[in-house]
C-alpha cells in the first residue's frame, strides 16, 4: 500500500531523516515509535506532501494502481486516499464541530455518501454528535482528538497517518482512542501510527519500526519488538 | 421557471436602485449625498478587504494600490474610449444619452475590476507565500509600487493628476456595486467551497491536510478582493472627477484595514465600521482644527470597546 525507500529529508543543514525505508501493507496497522525529535512528524509530513524530500521514493498503491507521491501536492495526495491526523490535533478552533467535519470531506462530491460518512463518524464518536454545533476550540483535549480523527475519516481515506494521537490525553481516553483505531482498522483501513506511547502502540499494531535520530534502527512484528530487550529498556521503561 | 424568476429579480433590483437614485437626488442635499456615496464606496472596500484579511486571515495592507488601478483604468476608459463609444451608441445605434452612459460606465466598472484583479493575481502569487508581518509589509510595498508606477505614467496625467473625468457615479451605480459585492463575497464565504477560506485562516497546515489547495484559495481571495477594490476605485474616480496618486498612499490602505479590524470578522461588521468611520470626520467638523485628534481618540475608544466585547464572547 505504502512503500518508502531510502528517504532523506532535511531542514536546511539539519538532516531530519537519513535514509528511512518503511512499508505499510494493505489492512495493516504499522506503528513507528521513537523519542522526541527522532523525525516521526517529519516522516508523516513528507508522506502527506507538506515537506519535499531531498531524495528517496514514496510509492502508494491503491487498486493495483501504483503512484509516486514524491512530487505531489498535499491536496492531490489526499485525493488519492491518504489522510493525516496531524500532531497536536489542529482542529479549526473557531469553527463548529459540524464545519470541521464538513471540511474533512472537502474533496468529496457525492453529498449522500458524505452524509453516510458523517453518520458513521457519529457512531464511532457519539460525543461529537452531542457537540455538533459547539466550536471545536471549546472541546476537551480528548474530544478534539476524536474530532481530528473523525475529520480525517470524512475524506474516506484508504491509508490513515496518525501523529501521536495519545499526546496529552488521560490514560482512559488513550485506551478509548486506541480501541477506535482498532475498530476502523478492522473495517479495512490501513494505518501508520506514530507514537511515543510505545507500550500501547506495540499492543495494537501488527508491525513496528523504531526510529532514532532519523534512522530506522529496528523493525519487525510488533509482538516481537515488545519483547526485545533494547526496546524494553529504551521505550517501555522496563 | 427559475431563470424567469432570476431575470425578474434582477429587473426589480435595477428598478429599485434607479428610483432610489431619483428620489435621493431630488430630496437629499448634495453634501449628504456625497457622504452617502463615500460611505458606500468604503463599504465596498471594507467588505472586499474583509475577504482577504478577516476570512482568509492573510493580512494585506495594499488595498489602496488595487483601488488606484481600478480608478485610473476606468477613468482612462471613460475619458479616452468613452467619447468614441458615445458617438457610436448615439449615432449608429441611436441609443438615448442615458443608455449610452449606462453602458460606458458599466464597461468601465468591469474593466476596472478586471485590471485590478489581474494586478491582484500578479502581486498575490509571489507575496502570499509570506505570512503575518512579512505579508503585511510586502503588500504595503506592492501597493506603493503600483502607486509610484501610475505616478510615472504620462498617459494618465502623471504628477499633474488625471482631470476632467466624467461624473457618472450616483446612487444607482453605488447601490448596484454595494449589492453586487455583498452578494458575491457573502455567498462565497457561506458556500461549501468557501469554507476553505476560513480553514486557511484557522490553520493552514490543517487546511492542507483536508486537501485544500491553499495557494489557490489564498490567491483567489486576493484576486476577488482586488477586483472589488478596483470597482470601488472606479466609483471614486467618477464621483470626484479628478485623480491624483496622493489619494492612494498606504494611509488609504490603513484606513481600510482599520475598518475591517474594527468591524470584526463578519461582513456586516466591516460594513458598519466603514459607515461609522466615513461619518465620523463629518460629525466632528465641529471641532475644527482638533478634528483629527478627536477622531483618533474616538477610534481608540471604539477599538477598546470592541476588544472588550470580544473577550466577553
Ligand atoms: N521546521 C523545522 N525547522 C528546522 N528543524 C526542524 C523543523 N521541524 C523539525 N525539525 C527538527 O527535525 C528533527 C525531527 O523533528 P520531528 O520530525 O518533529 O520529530 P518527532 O516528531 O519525532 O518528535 C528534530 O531535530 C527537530 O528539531
Ligand atoms: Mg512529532
Amino acid at each position: 500500500m505504502l512503500k518508502i525507500n531510502n528517504l532523506i529529508v532535511s531542514y536546511g543543514n539539519i538532516k531530519a531523516l537519513q535514509g528511512v525505508s518503511l512499508e505499510v501493507k494493505e489492512g495493516e496497522i504499522v506503528t513507528l515509535i521513537g523519542a522526541n525529535g527522532a523525525g516521526k512528524t517529519t516522516l508523516l509530513k513528507t508522506i502527506s506532501g507538506l515537506i519535499a524530500p531531498v531524495s528517496g521514493t514514496i510509492y502508494y498503491s491503491k487498486n493495483e494502481k501504483n503512484s509516486s507521491l514524491n512530487h505531489m501536492a498535499p491536496h492531490e495526495i489526499v485525493r488519492l486516499g491518504v489522510s493525516q491526523v496531524p500532531e497536536g490535533r489542529m482542529v479549526f478552533a473557531n469553527l463548529s464541530v459540524a464545519e470541521n467535519l464538513d471540511l474533512g470531506a472537502f474533496l468529496r462530491r457525492d453529498a449522500r455518501e458524505v452524509r453516510e460518512s458523517l453518520d458513521k463518524a457519529f457512531q464511532l464518536f457519539p460525543r461529537l454528535k452531542e457537540r455538533v454545533t459547539q466550536n471545536a476550540g471549546t472541546l476537551s483535549g480528548g474530544e478534539q482528538q476524536m474530532l481530528a480523527i473523525a475529520r480525517a475519516l470524512m475524506a474516506k481515506p484508504k491509508l490513515l497517518l496518525m501523529d501521536e494521537p495519545s499526546l496529552g490525553l488521560a490514560p482512559i481516553l488513550v485506551k478509548e482512542i486506541f480501541e477506535t483505531i482498532r475498530k476502523i482498522n478492522q473495517e479495512g483501513l490501513s494505518i501508520l501510527l506514530v507514537e511515543q506511547n510505545a507500550h500501547l502502540a506495540l499492543q495494537l499494531a501488527h508491525r513496528a519500526y523504531v526510529l532514532e535520530t532519523g534512522k530506522i534502527v529496528l523493525e519487525g512484528p510488533a509482538r516481537e519488538l515488545a519483547m526485545n530487550e533494547e526496546v524494553k529498556k529504551a521505550y517501555l521503561g522496563a | 421557471m427559475k431563470s424567469i424568476r432570476q431575470v425578474l429579480f434582477c429587473v426589480a433590483i435595477l428598478c429599485f436602485f434607479f428610483f432610489l437614485n431619483h428620489f435621493l437626488t431630488l430630496y437629499l442635499n448634495p453634501y449628504y449625498l456625497q457622504i452617502l456615496i463615500y460611505a458606500g464606496i468604503n463599504v465596498i472596500l471594507a467588505i472586499s478587504l474583509n475577504l482577504v484579511n478577516a476570512q482568509t486571515g492573510q493580512f494585506s495592507m495594499g488595498h489602496a494600490g488595487f483601488m488606484a488601478v481600478g480608478a485610473y483604468a476606468s477613468a482612462f476608459f471613460t475619458d479616452r474610449v468613452g467619447p468614441l463609444l458615445h458617438s457610436f451608441f448615439t449615432h449608429v445605434l441611436a441609443f438615448p444619452d442615458f443608455f449610452s452612459s449606462f453602458f460606458i460606465f458599466g464597461f468601465a466598472l468591469v474593466i476596472a475590476g478586471c485590471l485590478s484583479a489581474g494586478a491582484g493575481f500578479i502581486v498575490g502569487l509571489p507575496v502570499l507565500r509570506l505570512r503575518g508581518d512579512y505579508l503585511a509589509i510586502a503588500t504595503l510595498g506592492f501597493g506603493e509600487i503600483i502607486r509610484v508606477m501610475i505616478l510615472n505614467m504620462d498617459v494618465v496625467g502623471g504628477a499633474r493628476g488625471f482631470t476632467d473625468i466624467p461624473i457618472y457615479t450616483n446612487v444607482f451605480w453605488l447601490g448596484l456595486c454595494v449589492y453586487g459585492t455583498w452578494m458575491v463575497i457573502g455567498n462565497l464565504i457561506h458556500s461549501t467551497k468557501g469554507r476553505a477560506f476560513l480553514a486557511i485562516r484557522e490553520d493552514e497546515v490543517a487546511a492542507e491536510c483536508m486537501g485544500i489547495h491553499t495557494t489557490k484559495y489564498k490567491v483567489g481571495a486576493f484576486v476577488i478582493g482586488a477586483f472589488f477594490a478596483g470597482v470601488g476605485g472606479a466609483l471614486l474616480a467618477h464621483e470626484v472627477g479628478y485623480l491624483h496618486t496622493n489619494s492612494f498612499t498606504f494611509l488609504r490602505s490603513i484606513e481600510i484595514v482599520v475598518m475591517v479590524v474594527l468591524g470584526g470578522t463578519s461582513l456586516v461588521g466591516s460594513a458598519l465600521a466603514a459607515i461609522v468611520l466615513t461619518l465620523l470626520p463629518e460629525v466632528l467638523r465641529f471641532f475644527s482644527e482638533y478634528r483629527m485628534v478627536v477622531y483618533s481618540l474616538v477610534l481608540i475608544f471604539l477599538m477598546l470597546a470592541r476588544a472588550k466585547k470580544w473577550k466577553s464572547t
